[in-house]
């Protein structure tokens, strides 16, 4: 009796399966996804992944241009260990890093804390204010090259006509002059993005909880340090993080107004990779500048997530 | 905020003064390149007269930068290149974005933690050895060298971006059209990807600009006058040695930035959407 009872149960399982249908199989949630994904995946694997790991075998290489390669190991990382402008480099790379990040996170939040009144034209004058970030970095360059140029900068020109020097400085050819110059330059593209960013920010910010801090008797300042910059924390965070690391990897800016001059005053580790790659034509060696930029960076950012999780507990 | 009434005095100190000091930092070059571009050479090059305003403005840069160099060229690689760049980019991102914000699949997590690492890679890192592949390749001096790698920048962005706005669109309608027994390709297409025109407009206008911003692969790939784009044709064929040929520099800096300008006043508030959905949403 009891095993006919199963039987009665089992007959419907047991009703011929339909055979396999393509379509319905690509109708599978992730047989969809991933015909979709794929495509997209292999063509970053191909353009960024192979030639990431092609760059480190290229590191490992004593590699002139247009000729083969012959795998050295380490040779060009001591060789750079032992370059004197490998190390300026990398000094100027950090100076130019935190100085120019500095600049725009405290210039950035200034504006945006200006930028989140009440007035006419805002929508305007927002706009208008990002122009710095959207246009070509290399066409605005252009514009500063020759507000600094040696001989006719408009700054010089007022500084002579004020009385206060006589001849102006020379923006680009001073050693330490032309990395201020480079940071000013960087500070004025990248501050729109900080700006509108963090003001983006303190619009999510519930004015309830400037009125209750009010009530409690905080001062202007105190709303500020208790109320907007937590709140303001993960916003401040992000911004950072990207401006960091394309700093960090500016190439640009450096090309255009110095190529790394004076006597390597203003190069930075993609200036000089280039440098050596393409103009010194050693393939090899200029991979491993380039790969030297990584760990310093994977530890900044590192480093920012930890004391960013620090302030918040 | 609620405007409290205060006096005008403290709302010049507090608003208009500041406000002015960054509008005028942040426009200043601007204002210079224009009036720089309308200048003769003798007031170019003259350090007596006040250089703040132009006395007898003249066209003559224009006229040389565009009989006398290929800028026309240029301008017209600039926006092929970013145009096709920025649509493959799209195309891309939605099939990256699609599945990872509105399905579950095995793998998903290693999928949106490649496509994050990607777009956190910088250029510099990458230039070397692409600079050899695409020697081997034999598309040195193509726009094709740079139609294919401006997507590796652009498709990580766009595909974040998208994905961003995607999660924000309600389930509702793609769960009715299933129940009515579209497929999956046509639930996307037909219905939902028409809801997100606003996350489009943003992502492309994104990858326009960044595009048209691109220069070290363009430096380094297109080395003939006739393949350049707009910043690498300025930089490596205006200024000569030490000869800067400052009035059609400062020309092709402006024609060059009034495209995106342009564009950007269209969009400007899709743009700051964009913009500000990396750092606020997430």
């Amino acid at each position: 009796m009891a095993s006919a009872h199963t039987e009665a149960l089992q007959r419907p399982a047991l009703r011929p399966r339909p055979a396999f249908s393509l379509r319905r199989w690509t109708e599978r949630e992730g047989v969809f996804s991933w015909l979709m994904v794929i495509p997209p995946a292999l063509f970053l694997v191909a353009l960024v992944g192979y030639p990431f790991v092609y760059g480190i075998w290229l590191s490992l290489e004593d590699r002139p241009v247009a000729r083969a390669g012959v795998f050295i190991g380490l040779g060009n990382f001591i060789t750079d260990l032992h370059d004197p402008v490998f190390w300026q480099v990398a000094r100027n790379t950090f100076v130019y890093t935190f100085a120019a990040t500095a600049l725009k996170m405290v210039g950035g939040l200034a504006l945006a804390l200006v930028m989140n009144q009440e007035f006419r034209f805002k929508n305007l004058i927002r706009a208008v204010m990002l122009l710095p970030f959207i246009v070509p970095t290399v066409l605005s360059t252009i514009a500063w090259m020759w507000i600094l140029d040696p001989s006719f900068s408009v700054v010089n020109w007022f500084l002579i006509r004020w009385g206060i020097a006589n001849p102006g400085p020379s923006w680009l050819g001073n050693p330490s002059l032309a990395m201020f110059s480079l940071i000013m330059v960087n500070t004025w593209r990248g501050l729109p993005f900080y700006a509108i960013t963090l003001l983006a920010g303190l619009q999510t910010i519930s004015p309830e909880l400037y009125e209750a801090a009010t009530i409690d008797g905080a001062s202007t300042f105190a709303r500020f340090r208790y109320v907007t910059l937590p709140l303001l924390k993960p916003v401040i965070f992000i911004v950072t993080m990207f401006s960091v690391i394309f700093t960090f990897s500016d190439f640009q800016l450096v090309y255009v107004l110095t190529r790394g001059g004076p006597a390597n005053a203003t190069h930075l580790f993609a200036t000089y990779a280039f440098d050596v790659a393409m103009s010194g034509g050693q393939f090899g060696l200029g991979a491993s500048i380039a790969l030297s930029m990584l760990p310093p960076l994977a530890l900044l950012i590192a480093g920012m997530a930890w004391y960013m999780r620090g302030e918040k507990s | 905020m609620t405007v409290e009434k205060k006096g005008w005095r403290t709302r010049t100190l507090k608003l208009w003064l500041p406000l002015g000091f960054f509008m005028i930092f942040n426009l200043f070059p601007f204002y210079w390149m224009t009036i720089t571009s309308l200048k003769p050479n003798s007031e170019l090059y003259s350090r007596k007269i006040m250089p703040l305003v132009v006395y007898h403005p003249t066209l003559k840069h224009f006229v040389d930068l565009l009989t006398e160099t290929s800028f026309l060229t240029w301008t017209y690689n600039t926006m092929l290149v970013a145009l096709v760049s920025t649509a493959i980019s799209l195309i891309f991102g939605v099939m990256l974005a699609y599945p990872l914000a509105r399905m579950r699949f095995a793998g998903a997590a290693l999928i949106s933690f490649a496509v994050a690492a990607t777009y956190l890679v910088p250029q510099p890192l990458l230039f070397i050895p692409l600079a050899d592949i695409i020697n081997r390749l034999g598309l040195g001096d193509t726009l094709t060298s740079v139609i294919l790698t401006y997507p590796t920048l652009l498709v990580p962005f766009c595909a974040w971006l998208l994905m961003g706005y995607f999660k924000s669109v309600p389930h509702e309608l793609e769960d009715a059209a299933r129940i009515d027994g579209a497929t999956r390709l046509q639930t996307m297409f037909r219905v939902f990807l028409p809801l997100c025109t606003p996350g489009f407009i943003s992502a492309g206008i994104f990858a326009f600009t960044l595009a048209q911003n691109e220069f070290l692969y363009a430096l380094i790939f297109l080395t003939k006058t006739d393949v350049r784009t707009v910043p690498v044709g300025a930089i490596a064929e205006l200024v000569r040695g030490d000869v800067f040929y400052w009035g059609q520099l400062m020309a092709a800096a402006l024609l060059g930035s009034i495209p995106v300008a342009i564009i950007y006043s269209f969009f400007v508030e899709h743009y700051v959407a964009g913009l500000t959905s990396g750092g606020v949403k997430a």
